[in-house]
């Protein structure tokens, strides 16, 4: 017996895992800074600034202990558009997803612009931190960027 | 940083994933069977293999297979293992067993759970039957199976279930 495309069962199938993980010594700090407006990044023996921060040089393999405070504005390094938001996404108008290299770091961090159009968008524009009043000491304590002109 | 500042507790870190699932012809079939009590393999037209449940070709030699074999829902326990630690939002209390479950005439195993016997006496090779929920529960599920409870035959050398290709 064949089955007609039609007559094909569907369902809805959800998975889900709640995790709960430690976020360790030196990120712990990073989000309780986010929750108090501050973007922390990791500074290396060599002075080199990561932001995000992160526990060890990818390069030199070093362990990063000294946080030091970046943006909150800087420039986008690239960006995408999102025409039509998913349910999932953060931001439900149209928006975009950039990388934005903050001043006093450097290296790029992946975040959003909103409030803006897609023409207003171009490498190099400034961008500052729009923040949550409802801190939750995570990376959505920042809400999005906006252009900063 | 200094080294006596405690680490920050733990954080929830959800992750949720939306699907829309589709069963497929092969399934489908089977699954409107099972919603009838029934279970029907798929054979291979070449090698003659049976699959339960079918996934509509014979990875074998890579052809549809399209001859429907009813089964009985008696079988044996091909493999076991005990489950000792509880699973989140699972209902089923530790410890219990999950089986790869071989039906006759089948030439592969499926997963269910076995019940109604100690554990320590479940051995591979036992002769097993399913329990079914009762008929007004029945749904496009295998979980109108209970589980797989032992019967009274003698067991079953599982060195003979290997596929020969005929
Ligand atoms: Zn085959």
């Amino acid at each position: 017996m064949s089955e007609t495309k039609a007559t094909l069962l569907k369902a809805p199938f959800e998975l889900s895992y709640k995790y709960k993980r430690s976020s360790g010594p030196i990120m712990s700090q990073v989000f309780e800074g986010l929750a108090k407006k501050k973007i922390l990044g990791s500074k290396s023996k060599a002075n080199k600034v990561y932001a995000p921060a992160a526990e060890y040089d990818p390069h030199t393999r070093e362990a990063l202990t000294e946080l030091i405070e970046v943006g909150p504005g800087g420039i986008i390094e690239s960006w995408s558009w999102v025409h039509q938001p998913s349910n999932h996404h953060l931001i439900q108008t149209p928006f975009a997803f950039a990388l934005i290299k903050l001043d006093g770091a450097d290296t790029a961090m992946l975040h959003m612009i909103s409030d803006c159009e897609k023409s207003d968008l171009a490498i190099g524009n400034r961008v500052k931190a729009v923040w949550s009043e409802t801190p939750t000491e995570s990376i959505a304590d920042i809400q999005h960027f906006i252009l900063d002109i | 940083m200094s080294n006596d500042q405690a680490p920050k507790d733990y954080r929830e870190s959800l992750i949720h994933l939306e699907y829309q699932y589709t069963a497929g012809s092969a399934t489908t079939t089977f699954l409107n069977q099972v919603k009838e009590g029934r279970l029907v393999g798929q054979a291979c037209p070449k090698c003659q293999a049976v699959y339960v449940p079918p996934r509509g070709s014979c990875p074998r030699d890579g052809i549809a297979t399209t001859i429907e074999v009813p089964l009985t829902d008696k079988g044996c326990i091909e493999s076991f293992t005990v489950v000792h630690i509880p699973i989140p939002g699972n209902p089923i209390v530790p410890p219990y067993v999950c089986a790869m479950v071989r039906l006759d005439k089948a030439n592969i195993s499926f997963l269910h759970l076995i019940q109604g016997v100690e554990i320590d006496n479940i051995r591979i090779g036992m002769r097993i039957q399913a329990v079914w929920k009762p008929k007004e529960e029945w749904t496009h599920s295998l979980e109108n199976i209970k589980w797989f409870a032992p019967i009274d035959e003698p067991d079953i050398d599982v060195s003979t279930l290997r596929f020969q290709a005929s």
